[in-house]
C-alpha cells in the first residue's frame, strides 16, 4: 500500500503539481516568448519556445505606437484607489453584518448575491447616464467609483467569512480589560483580519487593473485611458493583430499585477498564521 | 424621480466618503460646444496612426477656431463604445467606422444625414457606386474613403512551377480556372492549393456572390429578403468542393483568421490565400527573406454582370454625429481628411484602396510593388455589399449564418440544409425588423 510517506507518492504529487504549474504558466511563458520574437519568427510555422534572435523591437514599437506609460499610470491610480476604498468600506460593513444580525444585515446579504447576477451590458447605459449627470463620465474618479461599487459585494462576501472566524470571546475579553468598541476593533479584530484585508485588496486591485468594458465606455480622452483599453488598439479589423507589439504591451500590463501579488502574498500567509495562533 | 433621488443620495454618500475628493484633479471637464471637435479614429497600423495625427495637426494649425482632438478607438469595441456614447449623448463629433456598422446607428437617428453638408468637390471625387455604400434609405450617413477588398495572395515560385497562367485584372481567372489551378498546386501531404480563412465566413461568402450574379440579400416589394439560389451559392459550393471533395483547400484553415494562415503560407503549405487587401502589410512584415509573393485579383464568374469581377465591399467611413452642434465644422474636417492627396496618404498608411477617383491616380500608390496596382485596378469593380443597409443583418450573421456556413464548409451539412438555415431562419429574423 502506498502511503503519504512513500517516495513514489511524493514524486507523483510533485509531478502532478509540476504539470499543473506548467499548464497555468503556459500562456504567460508563451507571451514572454512572443514579445521577444521578430516579425519573421512570428510568421514561422515552426513555433519555437525560445526566440532565435531575441529582440526588443516589439517593445520599442509598442511604446512608440501607444501611450503605454501614461495608461499604466492611469491603471495604477484607478486600481490602487479602487482597492483602498473598497477595503475601507467593506471592512466595517462586513463587521457590522456579522456581529449585528438584523433584518438589514440579511437584506444586505441578499443584495450581495443578487448584485452578482447583473451582467455589465445590462447596467452600462443607465450607469453612463447617472455618471454623466454627476459630470463623472471621462474622469478617473468616476471610474474608481464604479469599480468600488462593482467590487464591493464580493469584497463584503469575502470579508464576512474572515470576520466570522474571529472568536467573539476575544472581543469580550478585550471589553472586560476595558477596551472600548473602536479600540477593540482597531487593536484586536483588525490585526486578525489582515489576511482577509490583504485578499480583498488583491482581489479589488487585480479586478480593477484588468477591467476593460467600463473603462472603454466611460473614458474618452486618450490621456485618461487605462492599459486594458490601450491594448485593444493593437488589433485591427477582422481580427488582424500587430502580434509582437501586442504581446510586448500585454506582458507589461501583466507585470504590475504580478508584482503587487508578490509583495502582498507574504502578508497574506503571515496573517493566516497569526490568526491561527491567536485563534 | 425616486430612483434618481436615490442615485443622487448614493453618489452624495460616496462623495462624502472621499472618493471624488481624493481624485478631484482627475475629473474631466465636460467638453461642450466650445471645446475641440472629437475625432474618433480607428487607425491601428503605425503608419496610419502617424498619418492621421499629422493630418489632424495640419488641420489644427490652419483652423484654430475649429480645432480637432484625435481620439484613438479600436475596431474590436467600436460598436459598443459608440452605442453607449450615443445613448448617453456624449458621442464624438466625427466618427471613423465601417459602412456595415452604420445601418442601426442611422436608423436610430444617431448619425447626421450628410447630403446638405457635402461640399461639391467631395461629392464629385467619389463615385456613385461608392456613395451607395453609405446611403441608407435615401440618406447619406458617411463618407466612404477606404476599401479593403478581397484579393488572392499567392506564392510566386509555386505558381510559376505549376505552369499556371498568372491572372491580371484585365484577364482574371474564372472560378473554374481557379479550381483547376488549385488542383495543379496541390501536392498531397505537402501543399494545399488554397487556404480559405473562414473564422468569420459570412461577409466574404456574401460579398463574393456578386461575382457570380448573386447577392443573397435581395429587395422585393420594398422589403429585404434572403435567397440562396444558384448564383448566390456558386462560390460557397466551390469552397465546399475544394475542402471536402477535391481536397485542394486546407480543412484546418476553416477555423482560422487571415493572420493565422500566414505561417503556413510562408512555409509553402498553402500556395494561395484569399485575403483582404490590407493583409499585404503583414505578409511584407512577416515574410522570410527571399520569399516571393504576388497579389492577384479574385476569380471572376462567367456570364455575370460586370464581367464577373464585381465584389461587395463595406468601406471605412467618416460620419458626423447627429447630436453635435458643429456639423459644418465636422464636415469641413472630413472634407479635409478626404482630400485626394490626404486620402491617398491614409490609404497608403493602412495598405487599403482609396475610394476617391483622384486618390486612385496618386503616383505614390500606382506601383507594382506589394501588389498596390492590383488593388487600384479592381477599385472600379467594387460595389456596395448586399448586406449594407439591411436591418437585422448582424443578428442573422451571428445567430444563423456564421454557424451555418462553418458547418457547410466543414462538410457537416449539405447545401439544402445550409439553404434552409440561411433562408428560412434568416427571413424570420429580417421580418421582425421590417414590421
Amino acid at each position: 500500500m502506498i502511503t503519504d510517506r512513500s517516495p513514489f507518492a511524493r514524486a507523483g504529487q510533485y509531478l502532478a503539481l509540476l504539470c499543473y504549474l506548467v499548464f497555468l504558466a503556459f500562456p504567460l511563458l508563451w507571451l514572454v516568448s512572443t514579445a521577444f520574437k521578430s516579425p519573421q519568427e512570428l510568421g514561422s510555422v515552426d513555433a519555437e519556445w525560445l526566440p532565435r534572435h531575441p529582440s526588443l523591437d516589439s517593445f520599442a514599437a509598442a511604446f512608440e505606437q501607444q501611450p503605454l506609460v501614461r495608461s499604466a499610470l492611469n491603471s495604477l491610480v484607478v486600481a490602487s484607489c479602487a482597492a483602498a476604498l473598497s477595503v475601507a468600506v467593506a471592512v466595517p460593513a462586513a463587521y457590522v453584518m456579522v456581529r449585528y444580525r438584523s433584518v438589514v444585515g440579511r437584506a444586505a446579504t441578499g443584495w450581495i448575491l443578487v448584485s452578482q447576477m447583473f451582467p455589465f451590458v445590462l447596467v452600462i447605459i443607465p450607469l453612463f447616464l447617472v455618471l454623466k449627470s454627476f459630470h463623472l463620465v471621462n474622469s478617473l474618479s468616476g471610474l474608481i467609483l464604479v469599480y468600488v461599487v462593482w467590487n464591493l459585494p464580493f469584497a463584503l462576501w469575502m470579508l464576512q467569512g474572515y470576520v466570522r472566524a474571529v472568536p467573539a470571546s476575544l472581543e469580550e475579553a478585550a471589553a472586560i480589560d476595558g477596551c472600548g468598541r473602536l479600540r477593540t476593533l482597531r487593536s484586536v479584530v483588525l490585526p486578525l483580519l489582515t489576511p482577509g484585508v490583504v485578499a480583498t485588496v488583491m482581489f479589488s486591485f487585480v479586478t480593477a487593473w484588468n477591467e476593460f468594458f467600463f473603462a472603454l465606455v466611460l473614458l474618452k480622452s486618450p490621456e485618461k485611458q487605462t492599459m486594458s483599453v490601450i491594448l485593444t488598439h493593437f488589433i485591427g479589423a477582422e481580427g488582424a493583430a500587430d502580434l509582437g507589439p501586442l504581446a510586448a504591451a500585454a506582458l507589461m500590463a501583466t507585470l504590475p499585477s504580478l508584482l503587487f501579488f508578490a509583495l502582498l502574498q507574504r502578508r497574506l500567509v503571515s496573517g493566516v498564521l497569526s490568526g491561527a495562533v491567536k485563534g | 424621480m425616486r430612483r434618481r433621488d436615490f442615485l443622487t443620495a448614493a453618489a452624495g454618500s460616496a462623495g462624502a466618503a472621499g472618493a471624488t475628493a481624493l481624485l478631484g484633479g482627475c475629473a474631466g471637464s465636460a467638453d461642450g460646444a466650445s471645446g475641440p471637435l472629437q475625432y474618433l479614429s480607428l487607425a491601428w497600423q503605425k503608419e496610419s496612426i502617424e498619418v492621421n495625427k499629422a493630418l489632424v495637426a495640419a488641420w489644427n494649425e490652419h483652423n484654430p477656431s475649429a480645432r480637432v482632438r484625435y481620439v484613438q478607438g479600436s475596431w474590436e469595441s467600436v460598436h459598443d463604445q459608440l452605442l453607449t456614447s450615443f445613448e448617453g449623448g456624449e458621442a464624438p463629433d466625427v466618427i471613423h467606422d465601417e459602412a456595415n456598422d452604420l445601418t442601426d446607428f442611422a436608423h436610430g437617428g444617431y448619425l447626421a444625414d450628410l447630403r446638405p453638408l457635402l461640399p461639391p468637390d467631395l461629392k464629385r471625387q467619389i463615385s456613385r457606386a461608392n456613395w451607395d455604400t453609405a446611403t441608407i434609405e435615401g440618406g447619406v450617413y458617411g463618407v466612404p474613403f477606404l476599401h479593403d477588398p478581397r484579393v488572392l495572395v499567392a506564392n510566386r515560385k509555386l505558381l510559376q512551377r505549376s505552369g499556371a497562367r498568372t491572372p491580371t485584372v484585365q484577364r482574371p481567372w474564372s472560378w473554374e480556372e481557379f479550381e483547376d489551378v488549385a488542383k495543379e498546386l496541390t501536392v498531397r501531404g505537402r501543399t494545399y492549393g488554397v487556404a480559405w480563412s473562414m473564422k468569420e465566413p459570412v461577409n466574404q461568402s456574401v460579398n463574393l456572390t456578386l461575382s457570380t450574379g448573386g447577392a443573397v440579400f435581395h429587395r422585393e416589394r420594398g422589403k429585404d429578403v434572403i435567397r440562396f439560389d444558384e448564383p448566390d451559392s456558386a462560390v460557397a459550393e466551390l469552397i465546399h468542393r475544394q475542402v471536402n471533395t477535391d481536397r485542394t483547400a486546407a480543412r484546418s484553415s476553416l477555423g482560422m483568421a487571415g493572420s493565422d494562415t500566414l505561417p503556413g503560407f510562408f512555409a509553402g503549405r498553402y500556395a494561395i490565400l484569399p485575403l483582404n487587401f490590407s493583409f499585404r502589410q503583414q505578409v511584407r512584415q512577416q515574410a522570410p527573406d527571399g520569399f516571393e509573393w504576388v497579389t492577384l485579383p479574385m476569380p471572376a464568374g462567367r456570364g455575370a454582370p460586370g464581367g464577373g469581377q464585381l465584389q461587395g465591399v463595406s468601406p471605412q467611413t467618416l460620419s458626423v454625429a447627429q447630436d453635435t452642434s458643429r456639423k459644418k465644422a465636422a464636415m469641413a474636417f472630413i472634407a479635409f481628411m478626404t482630400r485626394p492627396d490626404h486620402m491617398a496618404r491614409l490609404a497608403k498608411g493602412d495598405w487599403l484602396v482609396p475610394a476617391g477617383t483622384e486618390a486612385l491616380r496618386d503616383p505614390a500608390l500606382d506601383t507594382a510593388e506589394h501588389g498596390w496596382r492590383t488593388g487600384l485596378r479592381i477599385a472600379s469593380d467594387l460595389r456596395a455589399s448586399p448586406v449594407l443597409g439591411v436591418r437585422g443583418y448582424p443578428e442573422w450573421k451571428d445567430k444563423v449564418a456564421t454557424p451555418a456556413f462553418q458547418e457547410y464548409y466543414a462538410g457537416s451539412i449539405g447545401l439544402r440544409a445550409l439553404r434552409a438555415k440561411l433562408v428560412d431562419d434568416g427571413n424570420r429574423i429580417l421580418a421582425r425588423y421590417q414590421r
